[in-house]
């Protein structure tokens, strides 16, 4: 019992994801020309985005904590979500690459959509790289905190602003709608609701064994 | 009156039902791989890779645990 009041959320991440694994295979999905069952890529590659920015976002709200605290153990954080979220990122462009060959007929084109995703990537690829090249702890903190308040601003405006305003292929964007619009019968947010909080628990997850253990060896280096 | 509007109704709602109908068979889904089960064979493959990761997760999680139990008692 006390371990499962401890880890309930890796329960529900994990029962979550299953769900959508299972659900997402099983369920009815609507009947549309050009993608077919492709569509059940809903489950799979959006959700990737949508953990992505979920985990953007707990990053830029560590580091504004951390600029206005300056304790440490909030860069950390900062660091490790924004490492997480990348890797749900370039999961999700290789995804979207795959989906786009089946229905677009190509892995890439000049979207303002697909554009922007890579660009957000490059600019949070950056964000590792500033801070890698920087030595001293405070100052590295600091800088890298203010670019992540940056990258977040530019995340946005290249994956949910610029998109909208011009004409782009992906579906959400440019009058071109998502899927909730047209999906009737809804079932598939019954799927894709929990699958996002499945992959941001399990993020997370992921994320707290690393902090963990960054912190095991710290405290190891301290000891000596 | 009757007699006559009800055929001219049920016309119209039988054309709309054989429409949709169409319409929904014309668009090809995996349906013959839900007919005989194979579906269920991807979907025990994708939960059993799903798990594996999982049960590594899980290890790791543990053995941070137990590193950190230990250095706790190191310390102490």
């Amino acid at each position: 019992m006390r371990q499962i009041r401890a880890h309930w959320w890796k329960i529900l991440g994990i029962a979550f994801v299953l769900y959508a694994i299972i659900g997402g295979l099983l369920m009815d999905a609507p009947r549309l020309a050009i993608l077919n069952e492709t569509i059940r890529n809903l489950y799979y590659h959006v959700t990737m985005w949508f953990a992505m920015m979920i985990l953007m976002t707990a990053s830029v709200v560590y580091s504004v904590r951390y600029l206005m605290t300056f304790n440490q153990d909030f860069d950390q954080k900062a660091r490790i979500a924004a490492g997480i979220g990348i890797v749900f990122g370039l999961a999700g462009i290789l995804t979207g690459s795959v989906w786009a060959r089946f229905t677009w007929g190509v892995y890439w084109v000049n979207d303002p959509k697909l554009n922007g995703a890579a660009i957000t990537l490059l600019i949070y690829l950056a964000y590792v790289i500033l801070r890698n090249s920087l030595d001293e702890e405070q100052k590295r903190a600091r800088l890298a905190a203010v670019y992540n308040i940056f990258a977040y601003v530019l995340l946005m405006v290249f994956l949910m602003i610029l998109p909208r305003m011009t004409d782009s292929l992906h579906p959400g964007n440019g009058g071109n709608p998502a899927f909730s619009s047209y999906d009737l019968d809804h079932t598939m947010r019954l799927v894709f609701y929990p699958a996002i909080i499945g992959w941001t628990l399990i993020g997370v997850w992921m994320g707290q064994i690393r902090l963990r253990l960054e912190n095991i060896e710290k405290q190891l280096q301290d000891d000596e | 009156m009757m007699n006559r509007i009800l055929p001219i109704i049920s016309t119209f709602i039988f054309s709309i039902v054989s429409f949709v109908a169409s319409a929904q068979s014309d668009i090809e889904m995996a349906d013959v791989m839900r007919s005989n089960g194979k579906i269920y064979i991807v979907v025990a493959v994708l939960v059993i890779i799903f798990l594996a990761l999982v049960v590594y997760l899980i290890s790791l999680d543990r053995k941070a645990s137990r590193i950190e139990k230990e250095l706790k008692q190191n310390n102490s």
